[in-house]
């Protein structure tokens, strides 16, 4: 059956598109984009958009789905269910699941899980290292085949610099980015939080951003050296920014990211010693937040991704020491980043470019486009709904969010995927 | 003024007349444990639990000794033999707990904020009886109590507190409390012990014990943790004594009536001399006195405060 989106803004960054147009949907692909279309056959289903805004599909390239291993916590399926639910048409899974992704069977079966679950397109982002132990380095050809579409050791450091030149060489052969987990151990050990003021008042070991940025360096200082291309995930100290800036000003082949939390929140929030604050990186000072904010302005930052680490109660509702890292994302990455374009620090289109069209471009996949014979991967959402954040109706296993109970403003209507609806508000 | 918190979690959350008054009140107490019969029936048929997750003899006895002194009924749980050993979250413990019904829980862990956690789960009164680096908020009311019956004030004192105040909740609580109070705070040690932004918190911080000394109303020193020494927070004992023992021959750098404190278990001659642990103006003991009339004065104060 055909769709058409009919009066909806549409933007598009990949061609500077912002503008009203009409969208027709026909097996799958988009046919057609134009200022007016009507339906003649009476066969298309028309959906009015006026004062809604449509995008090329959200891609999230930061992750973890839990599956295979920790399905308590999230399952491919829930994890679908929630990117369709935040607007999200492609995401890219980490590989700490158990077994860690490492092999061709762990990228098939989260391949083939996905498939059945028929809901968003589901990319394996493979180990760079066996087990992630940062010893020896995983099949990259074969993982490829299977269809990994990045490497990443995510919430382990790749200690061994000879080890982590060579992932860089090899996956450049091979055409592929390497998405690096930068935190020097031997500075973070034990820590729990920022370390700063408040972990000082708090009494809380600390987490320096040192730890951060002294692998940040090094890894800067090796895509230079090899050419290879690097992605930073999880970005959240002035001085990561600073160095990443200057990196892509002398021509390194680097691009970044961070996470809504990073721009968002301060270790301010942790007074009460709440776990859902509880995340890693931790969240820094007010003037990180601020130079996080700047460096999404000036595009030294590329991508906003969720970093989506959904847990299940008993990993958040213990002591803040032992509780686990990490902040369900998938379902607030959106309205919170809205925040930055009603805060006039981004355009709506530079925003998509950095939830759409830049990550589909550094992971070379499909999307992050409305283009006229692709697949018909769309976002619609509500840019003057208000909706309070209740974590307990989400989609995704994981309710832990600091920001249960806020109230957002731009709410998802309708995700579709191949042109088809995987997830709608109503 | 009247008490009229639920929960006694930090120093940080009091004000100057709360600290006030709890020393007041603490003092009131004091003649308790003078007497031949060491009880008077306040707390009779309340229950206080002491949830002790990280051990301690001495916070734990003092607890303890109070609740008896008031003729509550005090019951002991330790980490050893408590269900956490078990697999129990301390979630479910603190609810099972609180389904006894007891008035009063007061407890140690070594996670900072388990306290806080506690009294969010649970309808009873919580006493944090020290919780990770974080805060020791009766002992610093201890030390308060110390000082102001010495001095008289605890305004406008040069008060020096020296060790490893990154890992100390004594010296955090007291920080907290003596700023309220008026004090003038220096913090003495090598950087490695010093947390970042310490003088955010509105303390001085001096990397030699000699100049920290100087003009000292109050000289607190910590107890070194030895087990961290595999940390590289200080390369030896040895070399730790060597610079930052408070000794006979430092402490003429004080005021002669400066009043030496610790809060105990002292390591002799390792952050003070035997002979300045035990000399004339050593108030070490009289700490471990004031420790239980303080404690009485805080189950007093929550139990009547519910009512």
């Amino acid at each position: 059956m055909s769709i058409l989106l009919k009066g909806g803004r549409v933007v598009d960054p990949s061609r500077n598109l912002d503008g009203v147009k009409d969208i027709l949907i026909e097996e799958g692909k988009i046919a057609a984009i134009a200022d007016s279309m009507d339906d003649t056959t009476g066969e298309t289903r028309v959906v009015h958009l006026e004062g809604k805004v449509v995008l090329p599909g959200l891609v999230d390239m930061h992750t973890h789905l839990r599956e295979p291993g920790y399905e308590y916590k999230e399952t491919i399926r829930s994890g679908s269910e929630a990117a369709a639910a935040g607007g999200f048409t492609s995401i890219a899974c980490m590989p700490n699941t158990d077994p860690v992704n490492d092999s061709r069977a762990v990228t098939e079966y989260i391949v083939k899980r996905a498939g059945e679950c028929n809901l968003v397109h589901v990319y394996p982002v493979a180990a760079i290292s066996l087990r992630s132990e940062g010893r020896t380095l995983a099949e990259f050809g074969d993982l490829k085949e299977a269809g990994a579409v990045a490497f990443s050791d995510d919430g382990k450091p790749v200690v061994d610099s000879g080890l982590m030149r060579r992932a860089l060489e090899y996956a450049s052969s091979l055409g592929l980015v390497i998405i690096p987990h930068c935190e020097d151990l031997s500075l973070s050990a034990g820590g729990l939080m920022n370390e700063g003021r408040i972990s000082t008042e708090l009494g809380l070991p600390g987490i320096p951003t040192l730890a951060e940025e002294v692998m940040i360096a090094r890894d800067l200082l090796l895509a230079e050296y090899t050419g290879a291309a690097l992605h930073i995930s999880h970005v959240s100290s002035a001085g990561s920014v600073r160095m990443i800036r200057n990196a892509k000003a002398r021509g390194i082949p680097v691009t970044a990211e961070t996470a809504p939390h990073y721009f968002t929140l301060t270790d301010e929030a942790l007074r009460d010693f709440d776990p859902s604050f509880k995340v890693n990186p931790p969240l820094r000072s007010p003037l990180d937040r601020k130079a996080i904010r700047e460096g999404l302005r000036d595009g030294t930052l590329d991508v906003i991704a969720t970093d989506h680490a959904p847990h299940a109660a008993t990993d958040k509702e213990v002591e803040f020491e032992y509780a686990a890292s990490g902040i369900s994302g998938l379902e607030t990455a959106l309205a919170l980043s809205l925040r930055l374009v009603d805060d006039g620090l981004l355009t709506l289109s530079e925003l998509v470019r950095k939830m759409s069209t830049n990550p589909a471009k550094i992971l070379n996949i499909p999307g992050g486009a409305l283009l006229p014979g692709a697949d018909a991967d769309i976002t619609v959402f509500d840019p003057d709904r208000s909706w309070i954040v209740d974590p307990l109706s989400w989609r995704s296993k994981g309710k832990n969010s600091p920001f249960f109970g806020w109230t957002l403003k731009g709410k998802v209507l309708m995700t579709l995927v191949k042109g088809r609806v995987v997830y709608s508000e109503d | 003024m009247k008490w009229e918190r639920k929960d006694l979690l930090g120093i940080k959350d009091l004000s100057g007349e709360e600290i006030s008054l709890i020393l007041d009140t603490a003092e009131s107490f004091l003649e308790v444990s003078t007497r031949d019969i060491k009880k008077v029936p306040t707390l009779r048929g309340k229950t206080i639990i002491n949830f002790f997750v990280e051990a301690s003899t001495r916070t734990r006895t003092s607890f303890e000794i109070a609740g008896k002194r008031l003729s509550a009924d005090t019951i002991n749980i330790s980490a050893s033999t408590s269900s956490l050993v078990k697999g129990e979250t301390l979630a479910d413990t603190a609810r099972n707990l609180e389904a006894m019904n007891p008035d009063v829980i007061v407890i140690r862990h070594s996670c900072a904020g388990a306290p806080h956690m506690l009294a969010r789960l649970v309808r009873q009164s919580i006493i944090n009886a020290g919780d990770g680096a974080h805060e020791h908020p009766t002992q610093a009311l201890l030390d308060m109590m110390t000082i102001r019956s010495r001095k008289g004030t605890l305004s406008g004192l040069n008060v020096t507190i020296v060790g490893d105040i990154a890992h100390s909740r004594v010296a955090r609580s007291n920080i907290y409390g003596l700023n309220k109070m008026g004090a003038h705070l220096t913090v003495a040690g090598p950087a490695t012990m010093m947390p970042r932004d310490i003088r955010e918190l509105g303390v001085k911080v001096s990397f030699r014990l000699e100049e920290a000394l100087q003009d000292a109303d109050v000289v607190m020193m910590l107890r070194i943790q030895t087990e961290r020494e595999q940390r590289s927070v200080f390369p030896s004992l040895r070399e730790y004594s060597a610079f930052y023992c408070l000794n006979g021959d430092n402490i003429q750098r004080a005021r002669p009536d400066v009043l030496v404190m610790h809060p105990g278990p002292v390591n002799r001659g390792v952050e003070i001399s035997p002979e300045i642990a035990d000399g004339a103006n050593s108030v070490i003991l009289e700490q471990v006195t004031n420790g239980v009339a303080v404690r009485m004065a805080l189950l007093y104060l929550l139990t009547g405060a519910i009512e």
